[in-house]
């Protein structure tokens, strides 16, 4: 039994020439000039996975041009890389190793290093990190090993190379593991392995090294055949971010990746943050017979649901055991690769998932020391290259988890005009103003008691959507006027409209308020968004006015959104003259208004917005609909 | 067949996340095998649908079988098929003896250039592989080209996790390459595993010869082979260390990186 496997360890020590289809995606990465293409070149040429002739080619034209022949020139895939013109025109950025391949996601060399890097270690699997023997633990080094952990790559080994420059001393091997390993462990990342090599000489790369006794650990390539393809997302809680939602025939199929989890049909989801509800039907596939019956994490998949909720991309799809965090806020560390600093203030796209929506950096805690991760610095901005402590704020709630829990949902990127231009993990929840009342929303929407007409139903019957329009602004700007306006001319049109007059509440729902109560807005605001609530839940448009809440107009409006989330708020915010208007104000109207004029501005806004179909009548085209 | 589930499920996610972020997007279908294996991951995407233009842009001088191949596929698949040429290079003559990169970058990478910007496409879905050859494994999932379709391969925006570059300046688009990850082997693992349709080309029908890689008549060469089936063609390609695009002419020298360079797909 015991020769058995030996015999057979034997056989795949063998690297024969058959190219395997299981494949890894893996980067090298570490200081400059600590010899990642040279360990690139020798993995390829001691894993026999260069074309045939090729180690030969490049050898010859070096002595062409009388200088030693170094494994690093093998892995110039562009001719600007190496002046001397030295290239490989057919690509190598895989190698074959024990049933395996190895996708090498990007090569050293680029001027742009750390950008690349970054690139390439969020698409790894796994990554080699390299540090010189001969010169230690370098900045890069604990750079890169840092981000490696922020970007989400648990599995890496730490490669000491050119230990034949250090006279394969045992006590600079040990000296540069103990204090690289100290340094790791600050924030938790732990090595697969640290192996002391010569990429150049070939030492514990693909062969054991002679030169090392005192070492009984992995090669290079033993330790990359030890890192596992799939970490245990399945055993998760469940999360589908939804991507899009399709109807290109009579099925309408939610569709996204399983980041984490699993789902069968018949399971009861949850969608967040809007709290819609509603069990899997069926998991559509193309060419696949029968259909499946679950889908599990990593995988693209599409469902269908029992009824025709209002979802859209964005929404994170959950058991309701388990559900992510929604918030407007939250507390990241983020690397920052942008030409222009991150600033305080400034509006970015925060993209979490597949949740797109705008954002401002709150607060920058402190700059990230990636030499010594404990001093603090604080500053206005975040410099290119740099890490940072921040708070982010969006417009809009979103679903999110903490990454110490779950990776995909757990991060996140900042869009600087067009381009990607940093990134982050998310580390702790941050509590808005909004937290008591989405909680409200959130387990009043649970308990709801559904008949068997859906809002997709309703809209298809009035030829609208359900909505609130909102007016706001100071006192005397002509809302009331507005509002009675837009109200008049939906019903003329036959829209089912109704004008709900906070004011209207007063006497009868608000008629227990106190004094004090009714001067804070904040109770008038919440029972005033429960009715608006129930009143848009039976299909109509709302039009309202801010009037009875005061000057607290803004948070008035903040607890409504809340409350109604996701029936769209069209804002509407009046002014005598112009002034600064609440967030997510669609129209600003500022001095004397054309009420007509305005009317028809935010009947177009209502069309716009896929409130109101194009034609009455017609079968209804909504934007965000189907 | 675990790997090509997973490669399959990246691709048809990147897929997806086109069709939602770019309004006039298109997917360019060679016929050869990688990119017909993109038109079936797009039917995998979007559940049997195809809900977008393929282009073709034909230099008149592919191999008649493909052109029949193409249009037997396409009526049989309900595909929307946008056919594009450079005829003022051909008639004024463009043929692979004025030189094979000029022939290219005018009848290939001037043909495309002009398909889009007659269409205004802002998203074109590309079946490059990164394993293909050098300029290609430098590819982004998402790669922007500058208003001549420029690729600046030296300062490419950061890709992270799965989240693309899909915000552009007017007058540029985006390349996107859902098929990155996959090796040449994949893609015939694939072929076998979903029972895809590909022109036979690619099989040898008596002669001992088998085209390796699908281009124009006068510049692609059959490799000597035996393969007959699919499986065969695995086989093959498991003991091989022969590039894929050895056939290739336009890749002599610096050929593909000029070309790339300059917009070629």
């Amino acid at each position: 039994m015991v020769f058995l496997i030996i015999l057979n360890k034997v056989r795949t020590m063998d690297n024969s020439t058959q190219k395997p289809s299981d494949n890894l995606n893996i980067v090298i990465v570490g200081h400059v000039d600590h010899g990642k293409s040279t360990l690139l070149g020798r993995l390829y040429a001691d894993t026999g996975s260069l074309p045939d002739g090729k180690l030969e080619k490049v050898q010859a034209i070096c002595q062409q041009q009388g200088k030693e022949f170094e494994y690093a020139f093998l892995f110039d895939a562009f001719l600007e890389e190496q002046e001397q013109g030295i290239t490989i025109d057919t690509a190598r950025t895989f190698f074959g190793w024990k049933g395996r391949q190895y996708i090498i996601i990007d090569a050293p060399g680029h001027k742009e290093f750390l950008k690349n890097m970054i690139s390439g270690a969020a698409r790894a699997e796994g990554a080699l990190l390299l540090i010189d023997a001969l010169e230690g633990v370098k900045e890069q080094s604990k750079k890169h090993g840092y981000l490696l952990s922020l970007l989400g790559v648990r599995q890496f080994a730490v490669v000491v190379n050119k230990m034949d420059l250090v006279g394969y001393r045992q006590d600079v091997f040990d000296g540069i593991e103990k204090e690289y390993r100290e340094f790791l462990g600050q924030f938790k990342a732990v090595p697969q392995q640290v192996i002391p090599v010569s990429a150049k000489l070939g030492d514990n790369i693909a062969n054991r090294s002679e030169q090392m006794p005192w070492y009984t650990g992995p090669t290079v390539l033993d330790a990359l055949s030890a890192f596992r393809k799939e970490p245990g997302r399945s055993e998760q809680p469940l999360r589908l971010p939804v991507q899009d939602v399709y109807k290109f025939d009579a099925r309408r199929i939610i569709a996204g990746r399983i980041t984490a989890g699993q789902l069968k049909v018949g399971d009861s989801l949850v969608f967040s943050p809007s709290n819609k509800r509603a069990t899997v039907k069926s998991i559509e596939a193309f060419n696949v017979d029968p259909l499946p019956v679950e889908g599990h994490a990593g995988q693209s998949v599409g469902v269908t649901l029992d009824e025709q909720i209002f979802v859209e991309r964005g929404e994170v799809a959950s058991h309701q055991e388990q559900l992510p965090l929604v918030s407007t806020a939250f507390r990241a560390n983020v690397f920052w690769l942008g030409r222009k600093p991150l600033e305080r203030g400034r509006r970015y796209q925060l993209r979490v998932a597949t949740k797109e929506v705008d954002c401002e950096v709150a607060t920058i805690h402190r700059i990230i020391d990636t030499m010594d991760l404990a001093q603090q610095q604080g500053s206005s901005v975040v410099n290119k290259n740099q890490v940072a402590e921040i708070t982010i704020r969006a417009k809009a709630p979103v679903a999110f988890d903490l990454s110490a829990s779950f990776e995909a949902t757990g991060r996140f990127v900042l869009v600087d005009e067009y381009d990607i231009a940093g990134g982050g993990i998310v580390t702790e929840l941050v509590h808005d103003d909004q937290e008591f009342l989405r909680e409200e929303a959130r387990q009043r929407d649970f308990a709801w008691v559904k008949g068997e007409v859906g809002v997709e139903d309703r809209a298809q019957q009035y030829g609208h959507r359900a909505a609130i329009v909102l007016v706001t602004g100071g006192r005397h700007t002509g809302k009331s006027f507005l509002a009675r306006t837009i109200e008049a001319r939906l019903v003329a049109d036959g829209r089912h409209a109704y004008l709900l007059d906070g004011g209207n509440l007063r006497r009868g729902l608000d008629a227990d308020l106190s004094e004090g109560e009714r001067g804070q807005a904040a109770e008038m605001a919440r029972r005033y968004g429960e009715v608006a609530r129930l009143l848009v839940d039976t299909g109509l448009i709302v039009v309202s006015t801010t009037n009875p809440f005061g000057m607290a107009y803004v948070e008035a409006a903040q607890a409504i959104r809340t409350l109604v989330h996701p029936v769209p708020v069209i804002a509407i915010h009046m002014s005598k003259a112009p002034e600064e208007a609440p967030p997510n104000t669609d129209i600003v109207l500022s001095g004397p208004i054309d009420f007509d004029a305005a009317t028809r501005r935010i009947l177009e806004e209502l069309k716009r917005r896929g409130v109101l179909a194009q034609a009455i009548g017609a079968k209804p085209t909504f934007q965000y609909s189907i | 067949m675990r790997h090509l589930r997973q490669l399959e499920d990246q691709s048809v996610y990147i897929l997806r996340e086109a069709y939602k972020h770019f309004d006039n997007l298109a997917m360019l279908w060679s016929m050869g095998k990688d990119s017909t294996v993109l038109l079936w991951l797009a039917r995998k995407a979007f559940f049997g649908h195809v809900p977008l233009p393929l282009l073709h842009v034909d230099t008149s001088f592919k191999i008649p079988a493909m052109i029949e191949y193409r249009d037997r596929v396409a009526r049989e698949w309900g595909l929307k098929l946008v056919v594009g040429q450079n005829k003022e290079a051909l008639a004024a003559g463009m043929n692979p003896t004025l030189g094979r990169v000029n022939c290219c970058t005018a009848l290939k990478t001037n043909g495309l250039k002009q398909l889009i910007e007659q269409k205004g496409y802002t998203g074109i879905i590309l079946g490059v592989r990164a394993d293909e050859e050098g300029t290609r494994a430098k590819e982004r999932y998402f790669s922007p080209r500058d208003k001549h379709g420029d690729w600046d391969f030296r300062d490419q925006p950061p890709e992270l996790w799965d989240q693309f570059k899909t915000t552009f300046p007017p007058g540029t688009h985006i390349r996107i390459h859902p098929l990155l990850d996959w090796t040449e082997i994949n893609i015939w693992e694939y072929i076998k595993y979903e029972n895809i349709p590909f022109i036979d080309l690619y099989l040898d029908k008596g002669d001992g010869t088998r085209y390796r890689s699908l281009g124009c008549a006068p510049c692609t060469t059959p490799i000597k082979s035996t393969a007959k089936t699919v499986d065969e063609i695995i086989d093959e390609l498991r003991h091989t260390t022969v590039a894929e695009r050895s056939g290739r002419a336009q890749d002599e020298g610096r050929g593909m990186e000029l070309l790339r360079k300059d917009g070629y797909m």
